[in-house]
């Protein structure tokens, strides 16, 4: 028999009084697999991770279906919830430096998780913590179990920040930005362990990053947002090779490569002129359409859905020639 | 964490000893000559002279400071001059009504202030959470004084209940006493928790929206257990400084208070001393209430440690 989904969004809704931050996400994770969430700044993409957590904003509504473990979350009351964060469902936040409690050793803090979810002793839990740090490739487990975070780099805080939340083999650990606050040599060794960790315990992951070569290292799939919503949703190789999205390529365009980086500064990097629009002040039909230079009159008017060649556009980009 | 005792321990003595230089010099070397204060303006040269020498003031200042100094390590204050009594018991009696009327006061204001504070920073939008701040802030506009009479009037005139003012000693009347100093406590502790829930309030706002109280939501923590297991314990750093400042003021600070409530307090006797230019008993007391302070800094600092691993584990 097969296994329910990780994860199953259906029009999401996350907003602030009126204005609404997510418009209508919906995607399907598979148990153990991998889906990048990549967009600007203000796409929606850390919203909808917060909301997928129950952990929304103060004020902040989230409306919609999430389907996990069986129970729709967006209707599930905050003690109930809080039995599954941590457990079935966990997330990487993006700052370690501020993430950890700062009066509370860092070992202690793994084993918290442990001790909170499961029935095992102090010590127990303790002992599990010190494995979980083992296996993020730690050095002297039992020492650095004993530091608070202000004492330990940022990758290992991250590296904590990860053992909490593979702590309780949960179906779907959601990360957002995991290393963005990290030293460049740092983000492939905390990214390598995480993947690795994951892919051992068939647990999904859902990626949020601006960093698009993390994501084809990573994932299976890509979902590309802008202003509140899905724009194109396929397989990572596929969007990557193929975008059918002009946003997606835009932002494909802006990558730094090889080929598009000159030393002597005559530089042909891409960029997407304009900018995000502002929630309160969303263009009609396509709210890509003021950035896009394939605009026509329909986009203006009609907000097109995501079609069957995975872009929610009127005039996709014609597929590459092979 | 014993190097970091070790460290504030010495700065302590080395502040204790600039301060009693500081009040030494200011109370002697700008008093002008203390014999001729002490005696008023129709004494005789011969008479002061007199007086100079009988309390050893004609001596060099260096010679009179190391004297002040060795005597109040052994526990000798001096004496009053009008009275002769002796300045460690007149300080001892005042303070067995200063003591418990601070410390109840301050303990009834924490008592007050931390959950008042909590609540109204979590619900600031529900109307119990406004009135909470509303209240504060009326609390802290009201002078100490005024909140004392409007008691007094209440309990004491209207309703009878207990004692407008007075006092009668802890050994002769045990329960009288302590009727003395409800009011007074109750207005303190009233004005202090005011002031003190803006402090938790916006202690708790700031820690609740921090990334770590997040963490531990993600990790399966409720709102309650994140604010009592996480919050709290961040909230109360900056708690303990504003508390550690609070007792410093008051303990030389309720000086309206014990007015109001005819209560012979510390403050009050400090008061009398200064007009009735009792040089060593205020130059005295002073130095006390100062190490006292002082004190109170030190054990904030200590504390500090014990709750910030930052700060105790800094080189």
């Amino acid at each position: 028999m097969t296994l329910a989904p990780a994860i199953e969004v259906h029009d999401l809704v996350v907003g602030y009084d009126a204005l609404n931050a997510v418009r209508g996400v919906s995607f399907t994770l598979p148990r153990g697999g991998r889906m990048g969430l990549v967009g600007e700044s203000g796409s929606g993409k850390s919203m909808t991770a917060l909301a997928l957590m129950g952990l929304s904003p103060t004020g902040w509504h989230a409306a919609g279906q999430v389907l996990h473990d069986g129970v729709d979350l967006i209707t599930e009351t905050d003690t109930s919830f809080s039995k599954r964060r941590g457990r079935t469902i966990s997330m990487v936040f993006q700052d370690p430096m501020s993430s950890l409690n700062p009066v509370r050793r860092v070992g202690d803090q793994i084993a918290d998780v442990i001790h909170r979810h499961s029935k095992v002793s102090r010590r127990e839990a303790m002992k599990q913590a010190l494995d979980l740090m083992v296996q993020m490739n730690m050095p002297r487990p039992e020492q650095l179990a004993r530091s608070y975070p202000h004492q330990i780099s940022g990758g290992q805080k991250q590296r904590i920040m990860i053992a909490m939340a593979l702590a309780c083999y949960p179906q779907l650990i959601i990360a957002d930005e995991p290393t963005t606050a990290l030293d460049v040599t740092v983000q492939k060794q905390v990214l390598r362990l995480l993947n690795a960790a994951a892919r051992d315990r068939n647990t999904a992951l859902l990626m949020i990053t601006h960093d698009l070569p993390v994501i084809a290292a990573m994932c299976d799939t890509v979902a590309v947002m802008y202003a509140g919503r899905i724009v194109e949703h396929g397989p990572v190789q596929e969007v990557f090779r193929s975008p059918r999205h002009h946003y997606t390529r835009g932002l494909l365009d802006s990558q730094p490569t090889m080929d598009n980086i000159a030393l002597d500064g005559s530089s042909r990097l891409g960029s997407i002129p304009g900018m995000v629009p502002p929630l309160h002040n969303l263009p009609t039909g396509c709210a890509f359409h003021p950035r896009c230079a394939a605009a026509s009159e329909k986009c203006r008017a009609e907000m097109p859905e995501l079609g069957a060649n995975g872009a929610a556009c009127w005039h996709p980009v014609k597929e590459k020639a092979e | 964490m014993t190097l970091y005792i070790v460290r504030k321990l010495a700065f302590f003595l080395l502040a204790v000893f600039a301060a009693s230089i500081a009040i030494f010099l200011l109370i002697r070397g700008a008093g002008g000559n203390v014999a001729a204060i002490i005696l008023g303006k129709d004494a005789t040269a011969d008479a002061i002279n007199a007086l100079a020498q009988q309390y050893g003031l004609d001596r060099p200042m260096v010679v009179q400071y190391f004297d002040w100094i060795g005597n109040i390590f052994r526990g000798d204050l001096g004496r009053s001059f009008r009275t002769n009594e002796a300045v460690t018991d007149l300080v001892v009696s005042r303070l067995s009504i200063s003591i418990p009327l601070c410390v109840s006061g301050l303990l009834l204001g924490l008592l007050i202030a931390i959950p008042a504070g909590t609540y109204s920073a979590l619900n600031s939008d529900k109307p119990l959470g406004a009135l909470i701040t509303i209240l504060s802030q009326v609390g802290i506009a009201v002078p100490v004084f005024w909140a004392g009479i409007l008691l007094s009037l209440l309990f004491g005139v209207r309703l009878g209940w207990l004692p407008t003012g007075g006092w009668t000693n802890w050994s002769a009347d045990f329960w009288g006493a302590v009727r003395s100093l409800v009011l007074p406590i109750i207005s303190l502790g009233l004005i202090l928790g005011a002031s003190l829930t803006r402090y938790v309030r916006s202690a708790v706002l700031d820690v609740m929206n921090q990334d770590y109280v997040r963490t531990a939501r993600a990790t399966g923590m409720t709102r309650m257990e994140a604010l009592l297991q996480v919050g709290l314990r961040n909230a109360a750093l900056p708690i303990a400084t504003v508390v550690g400042l609070q007792i410093a003021e008051l303990i030389g600070g309720t000086v309206i208070i014990e007015t109001v409530f005819s209560l012979p307090g510390l403050s009050r006797m400090i008061l009398a001393n200064v007009a009735a230019r009792e040089v060593i008993v205020v130059q005295s007391t002073v130095m006390l209430i100062i190490i006292f302070v002082m004190f109170i800094n030190l054990i904030v600092d200590l504390l500090y440690g014990v709750l910030d691993p930052r700060v105790r584990l800094a080189r």
